[in-house]
């Protein structure tokens, strides 16, 4: 370790790759002296630069902010699609979208898919990545294994799924073989039913993805500290309790972070399994469902995007609030100290 | 860590949970471990795969096997459906599309990737922060948000309904998570390397060139590997962008063709396992690469 710099010597961490996931304590970039750009001529040196940086920026530019720019223009206006958009309306779909029962209900739906989300993944993840992390045989087998169901993509999942899932699908056809039958279901189409299967295809999509998360987050706690426990003699739960959550939190929080992201954004699965228009019925309905429904389908551009504006600012405050208060101190001297 | 010494119900060959030496800790964790383990172990992977296997094994079925027994095995195992499905123009089109696709997406997400986190790890210059920031500020911006005017943007470009105009979004879009990831792995290259290159006489290009791409090559991997995924399984943007079954890849032909035969289930599902082959051999050809990006350590 003699040629690290800036390690900790709480965790031994190496001070530069692990700090967005692992290491709260870390310290980003130490500070780094450049004596040789300094001589260097400052007009060569901006040509690299503008060579070197300016296609990413400009493709960037084109192609990811313009169109959410354009997406936050068009919210202005009542627009149909043909033509420049012309009919100003100023915050009125705004105020349509704050009075408008269905935009309510699929807000419900995202907000709900969120917390059921953390709830249901988060616990079992550690969980799991505890008892995984332990040395047992075959531990790389298991970690591709698990992590198959994410790899796989949208369109493979619900197709798989909806097929399973159909009332005279596999899935009720096993629980009438297993003594179950009493348990069979419209697992699709029942209302009240859709969402929790939504919620269970879910997370047996993402949760390898999380078991993988917390177990790379596991491997960097350094052994020494479970060894100094035991030879005081603490439990294994007080370990994993005082020792190894704490730890973990960092890996813990970012995980979540993502999930709620990822949650406040869903689309694909909810439009493949349940289609464009039986999505509102079935009660598994996303904000970004209705948008594309309210935009692409109804041809009320206008109302879409602003639609679209109002889920990246719900995203975009929900993540503001998470890293004020919860990443914070992740974050601080990773991300945002570490480059200026 | 002193207060109790409460001994827990649950045992574990790796954790003792009596006050142990050294010794102890040493000799018992390379033998097999605890049986309630590989229980839980096999019950998640179960659960896992199951269903990926329902759709691999429900190919060797015939659509009467399906409707009499939809949860069985197949009795006799059929490889019609497969074969029917290897022998189509419509399936490789769509395999060759999304491979160019994907490889082009890859390589212009990492070139360009790169080359703009290289400007923001190791020059000084003003708007450095905003640089990085204006990326790390894209991963806000999921796909679907700007669906429609991204559309518009494409149409105006007269890419519509070509490979082009999925690729070029791709690569945009792809960016900020490259930097995110690439921009830790450059400025842990020690500075020590780039002034004795500068000594040597190479410019910071050549620096480049020949320093940093060998030793951000981990990065490069989990990074291209991220893309390449990522690219092979979306869904949006060529749903919007494509129209015309020639240009269709892999996730719109599966719809495509699960709706076409929704009465063939036997068919659908061959067509939807062979469509998810070539992502999992990737994957468990680079899992450790993918794996190890996700701790973002830099070992080296």
């Amino acid at each position: 370790m003699s040629d690290t710099l800036g390690t900790d010597t709480a965790t031994g961490h190496r001070s530069q790759g692990t700090s967005r996931v692992g290491g709260a304590a870390t310290s980003g970039s130490p500070t780094r002296p450049r004596p040789a750009s300094r001589r260097r001529g400052r007009a060569k040196m901006r040509l690299e630069i503008a060579l070197l940086s300016g296609p990413a920026i400009i493709m960037f530019l084109a192609f990811v902010i313009f169109p959410v720019a354009l997406a936050a223009y068009y919210g202005f206006y009542r627009w149909h699609g043909y033509g420049a958009p012309t009919d100003w309306v100023g915050l009125n779909n705004y105020k349509l979208i704050l009075t408008d029962p269905a935009f309510q209900q699929v807000l419900k739906h995202s907000f709900l898919i969120m917390g059921l989300s953390l709830v249901i993944q988060g616990p079992l993840a550690i969980v799991l990545a505890l008892l995984l992390n332990q040395k047992i045989r075959g531990r790389s087998v298991i970690r591709v294994l698990i992590f198959v169901p994410y790899i796989i993509s949208e369109v493979i999942v619900g197709t798989g799924w909806s097929l399973m899932l159909q009332s005279d699908g596999a899935v009720n056809d096993l629980l009438r073989h297993i003594g179950l039958g009493s348990l069979q279901a419209d697992w699709l189409s029942n209302p009240k039913l859709a969402i929790w299967t939504l919620m269970g295809i879910i997370s047996w999509k993402y949760i390898g993805f999380a078991v993988i998360l917390m177990l790379a987050g596991l491997q960097s706690i350094p052994e020494e500290l479970f060894e100094a426990a035991q030879i005081d003699g603490a439990s294994y739960w007080q370990i994993q309790r005082r020792i190894t959550l704490p730890l973990l939190g960092p890996t813990i929080r970012i995980w979540a972070f993502l999930s709620i992201i990822g949650s406040l954004q869903l689309f694909d699965l909810v439009y493949i399994i349940w289609g464009q228009y039986v999505s509102g019925t079935a009660g598994t309905s996303t904000m970004a469902i209705y948008m594309l429904a309210q935009g692409r389908n109804a041809g009320n551009y206008g109302y879409g995007s602003a639609i679209a504006v109002v889920m990246f600012l719900i995203s975009l405050i929900v993540a503001l609030i998470y890293q004020r208060f919860v990443l914070r101190r992740d974050l601080r001297g990773a991300v945002t100290e570490g480059v200026v | 860590m002193s207060a109790t010494t409460a001994r827990s119900w649950f045992s574990s060959a790796t954790e003792p949970n009596t006050p142990a030496g050294r010794r102890d800790t040493r000799d018992r964790p390379q033998k097999w471990g605890n049986p309630f383990t590989y229980f839980v172990a096999l019950l998640f992977i179960g659960v896992c795969i199951a269903p990926v296997l329902y759709i691999v094994v429900g190919g060797f079925r015939t659509n009467s096997q399906i409707t009499t027994s939809p949860a069985g095995l197949p009795h006799p195992w059929v490889v019609d459906n497969y074969i029917n499905v290897l022998k189509s123009n419509t399936f490789w089109g769509e395999f060759a599309n999304s491979v160019i696709v994907a490889l082009a997406s890859t390589i212009g997400i990492v070139v360009l990737g790169l080359m703009v986190s290289f400007v923001i790890a190791r020059y000084d210059f003003k708007l450095k922060g905003a640089m990085y920031s204006l990326f790390a500020a894209g991963l806000m911006f999921p796909m679907v948000i700007a669906i429609t005017p991204l559309y518009i943007v494409i149409k105006d470009l007269k890419l519509v309904d070509s490979l082009f105009g999925v690729i070029v979004p791709q690569i945009a879009f792809g960016l900020p998570t490259t930097v995110i990831i690439l921009v830790p792995f450059l400025r842990a290259i020690p500075n020590e390397i780039e002034e004795a290159a500068a000594i040597d006489g190479a410019s910071r290009l050549g620096f480049f060139v020949r320093m940093v791409v060998p030793l951000s090559l981990p990065g490069v991997v989990t990074v291209g590997i991220l893309a390449f995924i990522g690219s092979w399984n979306n869904y949006v943007l060529p749903l919007y962008i494509l129209n015309s079954q020639a240009n269709f890849t892999l996730p719109l032909g599966v719809q495509a063709f699960s709706s076409q035969y929704s009465t063939d289930t036997a068919k659908v599902l061959a067509f939807t396992s062979l469509a998810m082959l070539p992502a999992l051999v990737f994957f468990s050809v680079f899992e450790k690469r993918i794996v190890g990006g996700l701790t973002g350590a830099v070992k080296g």
